[in-house]
């Protein structure tokens, strides 16, 4: 028991130390790696709560997608990183006020709260406690059956993001040349070719 | 010491509440806020697997994998966004969007 709250610890403290240095990091690349340590410390969380499915889960999604993205992103444009900077100590004291009200809120309600006794009776879909059923599995059961259609609202979520990310990115530069077939198969000798007579001697 | 409902609760909150701090502090840097949303995000699904695994309910698993799918979705689209704002504008900084006046 003490292995997993030790665990529990460990994950616990580097997500909340990495996720400080997400947002204060001077390097936006920085605060993309660090983004990363974050959801790698998530995902360790979640193993321990026996959700390893979503754990895996996030570290494709996230790592291996999302962070890239910004990665690529970050690299990709050009900023003046110390003129970003300028100004956020004026911020400092109302966002800490904010963010202090806010978490003592969230603690409040988290210390004070209790689970009502009858509330187990309406869970909708209870977890499997028979042996060999893992947690993917139990998560395909369920996904590919009874929330079919929120699976299918996702996957057109994802859809819907890409069509709006190509169209917003995709631009046609007006000076390209490109291969067209149709032009190509339409040619004939008599728009290819054309028949010069050179006198002897004149050149053209 | 045996780790409960609670714990996951502080660390969730903890991650949201610093996600909201990063907004307020880089109001300049859209790539940060684009990031402290990620880590709200990130703070919600937290919560949904803690409450998933303490009540014996897979449907808080499935919920999160819906949200998780939304957070890849805005983080594309978000970062389509600005990369055709840095493109027209030469910038990013938040403060010069304000063309519309909205």
């Amino acid at each position: 028991m003490t292995f997993i709250a030790l665990f529990f610890y460990l994950f616990a403290s580097l997500a909340i130390a990495s996720a400080i240095m997400v947002i204060f990091a001077r390097n936006p690349v920085h605060s993309v790696l660090y983004l990363i340590l974050t959801f790698v410390n998530a995902a360790g969380l979640f193993v321990l709560i026996g959700a390893e499915f979503l754990a895996m889960i996030l570290i494709v999604v996230y790592v291996g997608a999302v962070a890239v993205l910004f990665l690529f992103v970050v690299m990709m444009l050009d900023i003046d990183i110390a003129k970003m900077r300028e100004g956020m100590l004026a911020y400092l004291p109302i966002g800490g006020v904010i963010g202090a009200i806010l978490l003592a809120e969230m603690v409040l309600v988290f210390s004070s709260w209790t689970l009502a006794p009858d509330a187990i009776k309406t869970v909708m879909s209870p977890i499997p406690t028979a042996d060999g059923v893992t947690n993917t599995e139990a998560i395909g059961l369920l996904l590919y059956t009874k929330y079919i259609y929120f699976f299918q609202a996702a996957g057109m979520v994802l859809l819907v993001a890409m069509v709006g990310a190509i169209v917003l990115t995709l631009r046609h530069k007006p000076n390209v040349k490109r291969q067209v077939v149709a032009d190509q198969v339409a040619r004939t000798p008599a728009t290819s070719i054309e028949i010069k007579d050179v006198k002897p001697g004149q050149g053209l | 010491m045996t780790i409960g409902l609670g714990h996951y609760l502080t660390v969730a909150a903890i991650l949201f509440t610093i996600g909201i701090f990063g907004i307020f502090l880089n109001r300049k840097n859209v790539i940060i806020i684009l990031m402290s949303v990620e880590l709200m995000l990130l703070a919600v699904n937290i919560n949904l697997v803690a409450f998933s695994a303490y009540l014996q309910d897979l449907t808080g698993q499935i919920f999160a994998l819906l949200v998780l799918t939304v957070a890849a979705g805005e983080a594309a689209i978000g970062l389509a966004i600005l990369v055709t704002y840095f493109r027209n504008r030469g910038t990013i900084e938040v403060e010069d969007i304000n063309m519309m006046k909205g």
